[in-house]
């Protein structure tokens, strides 16, 4: 193994240099990780940020993830939006500027079935210039029907890549199907996916195993689709209805390396830091390797216009910043970057 | 001196076009512009937005610079067609930087798909001026197919190492009767300096000056390398030797 200092000094970084990376022993050099991750974060994106917000279409879901808000179990007011809401969260979100929007659904394929979504994204169409889609897999046709209605992104997370963890978190429903969910990222490229975002939910186990493994994935979806722009969230498990607690720590600390050596790793790769985390440590993120945040967020169905007097809640989960899209992109611009609304176009 | 360059009969008086791809705010990259007097940029389609009354970048681009929109984005040569077209929508005029890429890892630029878009494009009525891999005979392919200029890289976008390529674009500079703008890769003065010493007719920046801790000085700064570099072409310069010569060489009394 090299190494940090000689590591920083190569072109092409290994499997191996990445397990490095992301090491306890690499966690001393933190400062030097971090000015590497940025400098090539500059070169490769500039100064800029791009921005988006997720839309909520529905919360039925038939998956009894133990961490997630939509769980079946849970008692919580389910919803889906029709097509006057839909028009009306997307006329709200519009009017803030954002131009990016991810629609998300629990997955029920009876409630929120690919023509109800695909009915959603003709809608949206005419308020936004970028569609990405976080529902549950799907096959590479029905990936290809939204391609067609308007979708250019897909985002999707595998959660866990430890099998046994997977299984222990999803006992039941369609998600407890591991493969199916690892292979839709490449399912969703063949349909002509634009853009695509896979992740791990940090904190279900040891992050520097899942970060090791998202970023072989990233990396062999973008050896194998170069032609698509490869991206990777770092979700950190929030509060939400119900009792799962995380079963791993993942400190601001070790965010910070997480984005230093997937940055160093894959030097083109988006790295996503939602409303999740709060806004001051968004804010210290920035210049460290984040290319992607979302803003004005809600993950309740129809959270930008509905009326908030649900004692049971009805949100995946809880989220940090709660700051608007202007106070975003004020804080953006305040770290010396540009945040930008518009990044794609239907065409 | 009357030196100018002329692309599709227009005349261009400075050397030093700029990409507004990765500034910190449109404000800075209109500051950039004035300040060295660019006479052209590039604007990525993709990032215009017509409907915003304050977040449009077309309104920061000061009067004297042209709008070149570029096709980033476009895989092949189809969708480069389409978002020209969607440029010229849009109000950008039709100078087109075709620039297909269809490898996010290199973000190397796709010869072959360049030439069908230039040919198609061109056919239109577009000023293709083409983003591509250093390549003779592509160059020859696309004056053939109607390009403007050509616009061979330095070396990798984003990676400031300056023209790593130069054996193959002072091959084009010297064969092709086209002009020849060398983008992306140039991270310093002294590299814009060189292109221009070889007979470049521009230079394309944007990393280096857009990522500087003080993009207006270093925009300047590569203003004048550009200048200082044609101005040596033009004059010509002293041949390089592995040995010396003396100044009053033997046969000096023979005048």
């Amino acid at each position: 193994m090299d190494s940090i200092e000689v590591i920083l000094q190569k072109d092409n970084i290994t499997f191996d240099d990445f397990a490095v990376l992301l090491s306890p022993e690499a966690e001393d050099y933190l400062e030097l990780l971090a000015m590497a991750s940025q400098k090539i974060t500059l070169a490769n994106f500039g100064r800029t940020i791009q921005l988006y917000t997720p839309l909520y279409l529905a919360n039925f879901c038939d998956n009894y993830c133990l961490y997630c808000g939509f769980n079946a179990d849970n008692q919580i007011e389910r919803k889906k939006l029709s097509p006057t809401e839909l028009k009306q969260e997307a006329r709200v979100i519009s009017s803030s500027g954002l131009k990016h929007i991810l629609l998300l659904t629990g997955e029920s394929r009876q409630m929120s079935p690919v023509s109800y979504i695909v009915e959603c994204v003709k809608v949206l169409r005419g308020y936004f210039s970028s569609i990405s889609i976080e529902v549950y897999p799907l096959s590479q046709a029905e990936y290809r029907l939204l391609v067609e209605a308007g979708v250019d992104g897909l985002t999707i997370y595998q959660e866990t890549y430890d099998q046994d963890t997977y299984c222990q978190v999803h006992p039941r429903g369609p998600k407890s199907d591991y493969a199916f969910r690892l292979d839709a990222p490449e399912r969703g490229a063949k349909a002509g996916m634009r853009n695509i975002n896979i992740g791990t939910l940090l904190g279900l186990a040891d992050w520097r195993k899942e970060i090791f493994f998202c970023g072989q994935h990233a990396k062999y979806l973008q050896d194998k689709f170069p032609e698509i722009e490869i991206g990777v969230s770092l979700p950190r498990l929030r509060p939400h209805q119900g009792s799962y607690q995380p079963a791993c720590l993942v400190s601001d600390k070790n965010i910070c390396q997480i984005i230093a050596a997937l940055r160093i790793f894959l030097p083109h790769v988006g790295i996503t830091v939602s409303t999740r985390e709060n806004a001051e440590f968004r804010k210290n993120l920035i210049p460290l390797g984040v290319t992607r945040m979302s803003a004005g967020s809600s993950t309740e169905v129809g959270g930008r216009i509905m009326q908030k007097n649900n004692p049971r809640g009805s949100c995946q989960f809880e989220i940090s910043d709660h700051s608007s899209v202007s106070q975003v992109k004020a804080m953006i611009e305040e770290k010396g970057y540009q945040p930008v609304l518009k990044d794609w176009m239907v065409f | 001196m009357n030196d100018f360059l002329e692309i599709s009969g227009e005349k261009i008086n400075n050397r030093l076009f700029i990409g507004t791809g990765k500034f910190a705010s449109f404000n800075l990259m209109r500051q950039v512009l004035e300040k060295t007097g660019s006479e052209l940029c590039t604007v990525a389609v993709r990032r215009v937005d017509s409907s915003s009354k304050t977040e449009n970048i077309l309104d920061y681009i000061p009067r004297g610079c042209r709008i070149m929109a570029n096709t980033s984005g476009s895989r092949n040569a189809d969708e480069a067609v389409r978002i020209a077209r969607l440029a010229q929508a849009a109000g950008c005029g039709n100078w087109i930087k075709v620039e297909i890429i269809n490898d996010n890892q290199y973000l190397l630029p796709d010869n072959l798909e360049s030439l069908k878009a230039t040919e198609a494009l061109a056919k239109e009525g577009f000023v293709c001026l083409v983003y591509m891999n250093p390549d003779l005979a592509m160059g020859r392919r696309l004056i053939e197919a109607g390009a403007a200029a050509i616009m061979p890289l330095g070396s990798p976008i984003g990676t400031n190492r300056g023209l790593q390529t130069r054996e193959l674009v002072e091959i084009m500079v010297n064969s092709l009767k086209i002009p020849i703008v060398v983008d992306a890769g140039l991270g310093r003065p002294s590299d814009a300096c060189q292109c221009m010493e070889l007979g470049c007719a521009a230079v394309l920046v944007n990393t280096a000056i857009a990522i500087s801790a003080d993009p207006v000085a270093i925009a300047e700064a590569f203003n004048q390398a550009v200048q200082a570099g044609r101005k040596a072409y033009l004059a010509g310069m002293a041949e390089k030797s592995q040995s010396a010569r003396a100044s009053s060489p033997l046969t000096g009394f023979l005048r």
